[in-house]
């Protein structure tokens, strides 16, 4: 499964990519295993997922919880909590 | 009352007061606008800044900000809603962002606004970086904007009931 991953604010610059197209494995099921999957992935993911607590994420520009399913993600993003208005 | 709403994400100034005032033009049935306006400041914790850099989710920011003005409008009788947020550079001084809310009467227009701002705070994708002196650091959430956002949670709850 392809999935286009986006990062936001610091986890973007962690991570040194705001945008990508990844292979996720099978048996990544939920939000909260993609990210101990990315975490995997090397040293800067390491860093930008060190605590996954405090990472927010979407789901096709639409807020989720860690315990999502992630079957059938066209898009999903990673960003610390918002700091708008 | 139908409400007519307008949301808008660009990196240049805008004018809060004319905006406003676009809400009222040519109609006798509004009695109140409430008008927010998030403005730059000059330092952060105590510290001088060079400048606020806000970053967005192109998409789902508008998709967020639409949400909410629509349960808004659902919640409460108003006539229109303005809701104008900045992205990119911005200097202190300067307007981030404006809210505007119009109703017959003042308790909609200023419930409505301020349920929009606590929205906009914790569920907007936008981030806020600041530029000082010996680099830039983002911003971090306040706990308080947590709990100013859960007490609109228990639906027609009053925020003067919030605890």
């Amino acid at each position: 499964m392809i999935i286009k991953l986006r990062y936001f604010a610091w986890v973007r610059e962690r991570v040194g990519k705001p945008e990508e197209d990844i292979e996720v494995p099978s048996g990544v099921a939920t939000v909260a295993e993609l990210m101990v999957w990315l975490a995997s992935r090397g040293e800067e993911y390491a860093h930008a997922f060190a605590n996954p607590k405090v990472i927010r994420a979407a789901i096709d520009r639409a807020h989720v919880r860690p315990d999502t399913v992630i079957t059938g993600a066209g898009e999903i993003a990673f960003f610390p909590p918002m700091t708008g208005g | 009352m139908t409400a007519i709403s307008t949301v808008r994400l660009q990196r240049e100034p805008f004018d809060a007061a004319a905006e406003a005032a676009k809400l009222t033009h040519g109609r006798t049935d509004i009695g109140a606008v409430v008008t927010f306006t998030g403005i730059c400041r000059g330092s952060e914790a105590s510290e001088p800044i060079a400048a606020l850099t806000l970053e967005h989710y192109p998409g789902m920011a508008e998709a967020e900000i639409e949400r909410h003005v629509t349960e808004a409008v659902g919640r409460w009788p108003l006539a229109g809603v303005t809701v104008i947020h900045r992205y990119g550079r911005i200097v202190p001084g300067e307007d981030i962002m404006m809210v505007a809310t119009a109703s017959s009467h003042r308790q909609a227009a200023f419930a409505a606004a301020e349920f929009l701002m606590d929205y906009l705070k914790t569920r907007a994708p936008f981030w806020k970086q600041v530029e000082k002196a010996d680099g830039t650091t983002w911003v971090e959430a306040k706990a308080t904007d947590d709990a100013a956002v859960e007490r609109w949670s228990a639906p027609g709850r009053k925020p003067e009931a919030a605890e």
